[in-house]
């Protein structure tokens, strides 16, 4: 036992509990769990011990010695005893009685600070001025805490030429890297895209990718410097380091990248955390680089709009212009890591086809539908106004507001359509969708927030992925997953057509399903002794968590067998969408089905509360149609008029009959941010601000609420502002001006504590027959691809996956191809050539990517997942084409 | 006492092809092995730590001791790992004895790994010693044939398999966890300590690393018996040890002698230095301990003694330098040896060798100021205990000593202009001017990588 000074204050303090450890800190006695680190420690009283290599979230590694501090601890006998040297404080755990002394207080650990940040520097560009982190440069900073004030290296710096290009987006100054090892530690530990490494030894060492002309080998070409872009992206120099050439591989990165370590092209999602956590320059992103100075940004916390997670965000801005995002630091959901689509994935809200008047359509003289024109907010409220009324006498309208809501916008929605409209025709799900999964929302999701969250994902002994693909699917939610297997937590399976490389680096374990067999399997497990699923019968039990992705809507009898299964099971299940408005649409009564707070439209109490709340006498008691009933209903005439969100009819099952229906409708009012496919069908367009111009909430996967404030300055409202500003055109008062009175009302709404919507019980559908020349499409979205909200960004696209068909060796034999060469997928509709890679999946199965260049799947073939479709050797390919029959330009 | 060699390591090194298997029984080979596999291996354990057998790679520690930190077995593999990537400048007890004798290393790596209940065993070896490497090969190849190796090795139910690994030339991988990483096929850099080796080493289980000359003498413990062990060398240093004479020598190589000899002594039997001329400095072992000079040719070449007078007995290596011989250009050689060999993990020895290295070429060249002698010192003072691991403190010790006890002829190349000695006079061969400008003053093209 050590002994304690007895001048330890007698009030107040509580003796640690068994678990804690009890040290001091330059005097300061300091309690902290078992294992905690000293830098953490110190931090935790206000010291600030100076650091490059430690990053809280990555393993200790001591590289850069700039933490040193003097230690002392206790021997057997309880003497404390000095260590002979400095310590590095990022290594070393805290033990009872441990005399820690730091630059403060000590002498030595002083010294020994300044002298590692001397020969950090020898070496260091004196290149602050041009440098993007200048500014807000760790080594800078601690160079003036910590450094001398001139240099006594008098000799030759090493240099290296400078930068070289990683992938499109990341770029590389060797010269200035402190060489800290973060950026392989987060690639390695987090990622699991091993892209870089060290290479050389000494003064040579380098960050670095596979490169034979950095790491000199015989006639290779020496490396090339990055010396930047055209406009449109293209590259100035020739090309830097490896294109994959390899024929056997030829998924990988669309742009120019080099291979990674595993020999693999890099293509990671998640390199632009690299590039935040480099400590110094090293590591900067070609859309960023020397665009701007961190002091002249004003920095807004903000959240991702990209995906359901909700990740933390800083949008930093100047002049009216985002410049970068950062990942913010939300311990709870996205830690200090975001995908690299939501950190360069931001031009989109300021491209040049932003709406930025409204517009009405002005009728030609010839009785022609005529042109759109610029109005005011006045003239384009009374024409929709009375647009909305006319067509709600000619059948009714129909309300689509698509998927990437806030939780006031979706609320807003659903209260005008149920309110100013008088109809429940009214559906947030911009994509596939069923009447099945409906009923699974209502049943299960709506109402049940927080029942699982980030946390479980990586404590969570089991984690069975249904129909999500992690990675591409989920963004971060991949990453906590990965942290769960890496701790040796968690153990991932995944019920999928094959094993992608996000579940091979989540060690996830593949249960195969044939798209549409999904009902099978999973009611296979627990109850078939069958090999392949008795694994994921143990390991499922009330501590496991599955994880269900809205692509399982698209399978008849897939989510009724999930719920059966975590009900078997006792697991925990979680809905995880891909867009960020869905769970708050659901929560918040953009289903046809469902009020505000999982309230059943059907329920009458629920109507009366509700209708109460909204000071209504009734609403609408007849269920609402679907996203595609409605789009069917209006292209029939049945219904007079649509209102239509931010959607892409491309998202969309049948994004031709979608078109037809926006053609057809009586009266379309798009309240949309950019031109689109929507806005120049419509009769009216009201301009409405992107998530950068407004405050709000997202509601992620979770059920937790993601407020944002509203960045840059701006005279774009907000969807609940318009539609606020709508309905007292047409005498309705709906009281959703402000995001206050919005939040005020559904504070007042409340929950539901009565009866959920039934669970629903659809019976699955045998699985097709093949024909010969026949196989079964798998197909989901790549995390980058071509959706619109990616427009803008050539540095990001670059770093794409280059778009492959996948198909199993025995399929591959049968049509005489090999990796690398053409197929070809046709159905009647149109038809898609990619590059194959020979894959270990089912016979019989071809995928695609749902929505990357050259493989727009809805609108090229008009099918989804689980269709039948023909498949054939490319007559003559060699890239990538689309074959478009669609008729449509979208 | 001690004035008399004991050879044991080398006591058939004169014999008729020494390093085949034959022989090596006519000198009495394997009878170790025979007697440790009819010990208990706890036994075995039990009396390599009687013997006071100290690790022979440098740092000392005592062997038995580090046998005994492995953990209890649970049933998973552990091993045993030989560090032969002998690389230090000066440094040649384990490249020869492998090539005089493999056998004995390898009855050592026997009888070692049946007391720490390990069945497979691999010895490291430098890669650029190729020969060493093939001799290596065919020793093991022999001892399977001879069922020393392999499957129920003579009879005993014992099983053990010797995996002879090539290192790809780092003197980095002789430090032992980057001898580990490095093994594993990975990128040989030290590793974060705790955990250490005997927890979790090669492949993250318990793993025993022991130097070449160590565990070559554990056979004789066994067939000699602690008691004869002790017999030899001193109290805490016991035993004998390969003591390698280098450089102004006139009989230069390897002397096996009780530990605690002295170098008056070795010189005596080495024919002293180069005729006609003085010892002027000497390293007691290696380049990585603080330089000696005459004054210290009677120090007891034991751990204790060595260390009592300021340096470190390290690898035995002595390498000699007389009267002709210019310290700093000496010293210049070894840290430009540093410099090219860090690994490059940690900032204080990747940075701080590359500037030394700069600052001594200067001062040999005699563009040095006053005040490079005491940034030099003050560099090597933070580097010293700052860096990751011990390869960072021993491209100091000869800087700080050399400047410590020839301080005048570093001054004298500053005010000088340039080297007061003739290179050529202190050359063993015909000597040919490396090179007549500084490449430190001229620096490297723009835009080239490295320096």
């Amino acid at each position: 036992m050590t002994t304690t000074t007895p001048k330890t204050g007698t009030s107040g303090s509580t003796p640690a509990p068994a678990d804690q450890v009890t040290f001091t800190i330059d005097d300061v006695e300091v309690a902290v769990p078992k294992g905690t680190l000293v830098i953490r420690a110190a931090e935790q009283i206000g010291i600030q011990i100076p650091r490059f290599c430690d990053h809280p979230l990555l393993a200790p590694v001591g590289a850069c010695r700039q933490c040193l501090v003097e230690v002392a601890a206790p021997d057997r006998e309880g003497n404390v005893r000095p260590m002979p040297k400095p310590q590095a404080s990022c290594t070393l755990e805290a033990t009872p009685g441990m005399v820690v002394k730091t630059q403060r207080s000590s002498a030595v650990a002083d010294k020994a600070q300044h002298g590692v940040l001397e020969l950090l520097l020898i070496n260091h560009p004196l290149d602050c001025p041009t440098c993007d982190k200048g500014g807000e440069c760790p080594l800078q900073n601690q160079a003036m805490s910590n450094g001398r004030g001139t240099s006594r290296f008098h000799d030759v710096k090493r240099t290296f030429p400078k930068p070289i290009a990683i992938s499109t987006q990341i770029l590389l100054d060797r010269d200035r890297c402190v060489l800290c090892q973060r950026c392989t530690r987060f690639s390695e530990e987090i990622a699991g895209d091993p892209f870089i490494d060290l290479q050389q030894r000494g003064v040579k060492q380098q960050i670095g990718i596979f490169d034979p002309g950095v790491l000199g080998f015989a006639g290779s070409e020496p490396a090339e410097v990055y010396r930047g872009v055209q406009p449109d992206g293209t590259p100035i120099s020739a090309a830097t380091g490896l294109p994959s050439t390899d024929p056997a591989d030829p998924a990988g990165p669309a742009g120019m990248a080099t291979v990674d370590t595993s020999g693999r092209p890099f293509a990671s999602y998640f390199s632009g955390n690299t590039v935040q956590i480099c400590p110094v320059g090293a590591l900067t992103s070609a859309a960023y680089r020397f665009r701007s100075r961190p002091f002249d940004l004003v920095s807004t916390p903000g959240i991702a709009e990209h995906d359901s997670n909700g990740a933390a965000i800083r949008v930093d801005h100047r002049r009216g212009v985002v410049l970068r995002r950062l990942a913010g630091d939300d311990p709870a959901v996205n830690e200090e890591w975001i995908s690299d689509k939501d950190r360069f994935g931001f031009p989109w809200q300021g491209l040049a086809d932003r709406l930025t008047a409204p517009m009405v359509r002005e009728p030609g003289a010839d009785g022609t539908r005529g042109e759109l024109r610029p109005a005011s907010w006045a003239e384009a409220f009374e024409a929709a106004a009375e647009g909305l009324a006319a067509a709600r006498a000619a059948g009714g309208v129909g309300v689509l507001p698509g998927g990437r809501l806030t939780m006031e916008d979706a609320y807003a929605y659903g209260k005008f359509a149920r309110v100013a409209l008088g109809t429940n025709d009214v559906d947030h799900r911009a994509r596939p969708a069923s009447a099945e999964e409906e009923a699974f929302l209502g049943h299960h999701v709506a109402g049940s927030r927080m029942s699982v969250t980030f946390a479980d994902l990586e404590h969570a002994p089991t984690v069975l992925l249904v129909a999500f693909e992690a990675e591409d699917e989920g963004g971060i939610t991949f990453l906590r997953l990965r942290k769960g297997v890496q701790g040796g937590r968690t153990k991932v399976f995944s019920v999928a057509p094959f094993a992608s490389r996000g579940l091979e680096r989540l060690d996830g374990t593949l249960v195969q399903a044939v798209p549409g067999t999904e009902p099978e399997v999973l009611d296979a497990v627990g109850t078939s002794s069958e090999s392949s699923v008795s694994a994921v019968a143990e390991a499922l039990g009330p501590e496991a968590v599955i994880l269900v992705g809205e692509r399982l809507a698209t399978v008849p009898g897939g989510l009724s067998a999930v719920l059966r299964l975590a009900e078997r099971t006792g697991a925990r299940l979680a809905w995880i969408p891909r867009r960020a408005g869905e769970r708050g649409g659901v929560e918040l009564g953009t289903l046809p089905t469902l009020l505000p707070g999982g309230r059943p439209v059907a329920d009458p109490q629920a109507r009366v509360d509700v209708g109460a709340a909204w000071d209504v006498e009734r609403l609408p008691a007849e269920p609402g149609r679907d996203a595609e009933q409605i789009l069917a209903a209006a292209r029939s005439g049945e219904l007079g008029g649509l209102v239509v969100g931010g959607l892409d009819p491309a998202d969309l099952p049948d994004p031709a009959g979608a078109r037809a229906a926006l053609e057809a409708v009586g009266f379309l009012v798009s309240l949309e941010v950019r031109a689109s496919a929507v806005t120049e069908l419509a009769d009216v367009v009201l301009p409405v601000a992107p998530p950068v111009e407004k405050a709000g909430t997202f509601l992620n996967w979770e059920g937790r609420p993601r407020p944002f404030p509203q960045a840059l300055t701006s005279t774009s409202m907000a969807d609940h502002r318009v539609l606020d500003a709508l309905a007292d055109a047409m005498d309705v008062q709906l009281g959703l001006a402000t995001t206050t009175e919005v939040h005020a009302e559904i504070d007042q709404l409340g929950g539901w504590d009565g009866g959920r919507v039934a669970a629903p019980a659809a019976a699955a559908v045998e699985p097709p027959a093949l024909g010969a020349g026949q196989a079964v499409l798998a197909t989901w979205h790549l995390l980058l691809d071509a959706g619109r909200c990616q427009e803008g960004e050539a540095f990001l696209a670059g770093t794409s996956q280059r778009p492959v068909a996948r198909v199993s060796a025995t399929h591959a034999d049968r049509l005489g191809i090999a990796s690398g060469q053409g197929i070809t997928v046709r159905t009647p509709r149109g038809q898609v050539t990619l590059p194959v890679a020979v894959t270990p999946m089912a016979d019989g199965v071809v995928w695609l990517p749902t929505n990357s260049v050259g493989s727009a799947v809805r609108r090229t073939l008009g099918v989804d997942a689980g269709a039948v479709v023909e498949v054939a050797a490319a007559s003559t390919v060699t890239t990538a084409t689309t074959a478009a029959d669609d008729g449509g330009t979208l | 006492m001690g004035s008399t060699l004991s050879p044991v390591l080398s006591h058939h090194w004169d014999a008729e092809k020494s390093w085949t298997l034959a022989t090596y029984e006519a000198d009495g080979g394997y009878q170790g092995l025979r007697k440790a596999l009819e010990m208990d291996p706890a036994d075995i354990v039990t009396a390599v730590k009687d013997s006071g057998l100290r690790g022979r790679g440098g740092a000392g520690f005592p062997t038995g001791l580090k046998w005994s930190f492995l953990p209890a077995p649970d049933g998973g593999p552990r091993y045993l790992v030989v560090n032969a990537d002998e690389s230090e400048p000066g440094t040649c007890k384990d490249t020869p004895l492998m090539m005089a004798s493999p056998q004995m290393l390898i009855e050592g790596v026997a009888i070692t790994s049946r007391a720490i209940g390990c069945d497979h065993a691999f010895i490291y070896v430098r890669g650029e010693i190729l020969h060493v490497y093939r001799r290596l090969l065919r020793a093991v190849e022999e001892a399977y044939e001879k069922g020393y190796l392999g499957k129920n090795i003579l009879g005993s139910g014992y099983d053990l398999d010797v995996t002879v690994h090539a290192g790809a030339g780092a003197y980095i991988c002789g430090e032992e966890t980057a001898l580990l990483d490095s093994l594993e096929g990975r990128r040989g850099q030290p590793r974060l300590k705790p955990p250490f080796p005997a927890v979790a080493g090669l492949y993250a289980r318990p793993t025993v690393v022991n130097n070449v000359e160590s565990i070559a003498s554990v056979p004789a413990i066994i067939t000699g018996g602690v008691d004869w062990f002790r017999s030899m060398g001193t109290e805490k240093s016991a035993g004998f040890g390969l003591f390698s004479l280098s450089g102004h020598v006139q009989r230069p190589g390897q002397y096996e002698a009780p530990l605690g000899i002295t170098l008056r002594e070795l010189l005596e039997m080495a024919g002293g230095v180069r005729e006609g001329h003085e010892l002027k400095f000497w390293t007691p072992g290696g380049s990585s301990t603080p330089l000696f000079t005459a004054e210290h040719l009677d120090v007891p070449l034991d751990y204790e003694s060595v260390g009592a007078a300021g340096s470190m007995l390290g690898t035995r290596a002595l390498q000699i330098f007389d009267d002709t011989t210019c310290v700093v250009r000496a010293i210049t050689r070894w840290a430009e040896f540093y410099a090219h060999e860090s690994c490059g993990k940690c900032t204080p020895c990747r940075e701080g060798t590359y500037w030394l290295k700069q600052v001594l070429g200067r001062i040999e060249h005699g563009q040095g100021t006053m005040e490079d002698l005491d940034t030099l010192l003050d560099v090597c003072d933070n580097i010293l205990g700052r860096s990751f691991c011990a390869l960072g403190d021993g491209a100091t010790s000869t800087i700080t000593s050399g400047i410590a006890l020839f301080r005048e002829e570093f001054e004298a190349h500053v005010t000088g202009g340039g080297c007061p000695l003739d290179p050529a006079a202190s050359a063993l061969f015909e000597y040919t001017p490396r090179r007549s400008d500084v490449r430190a003053l001229s620096g490297t093209a723009a835009g080239t990588v490295g320096a």
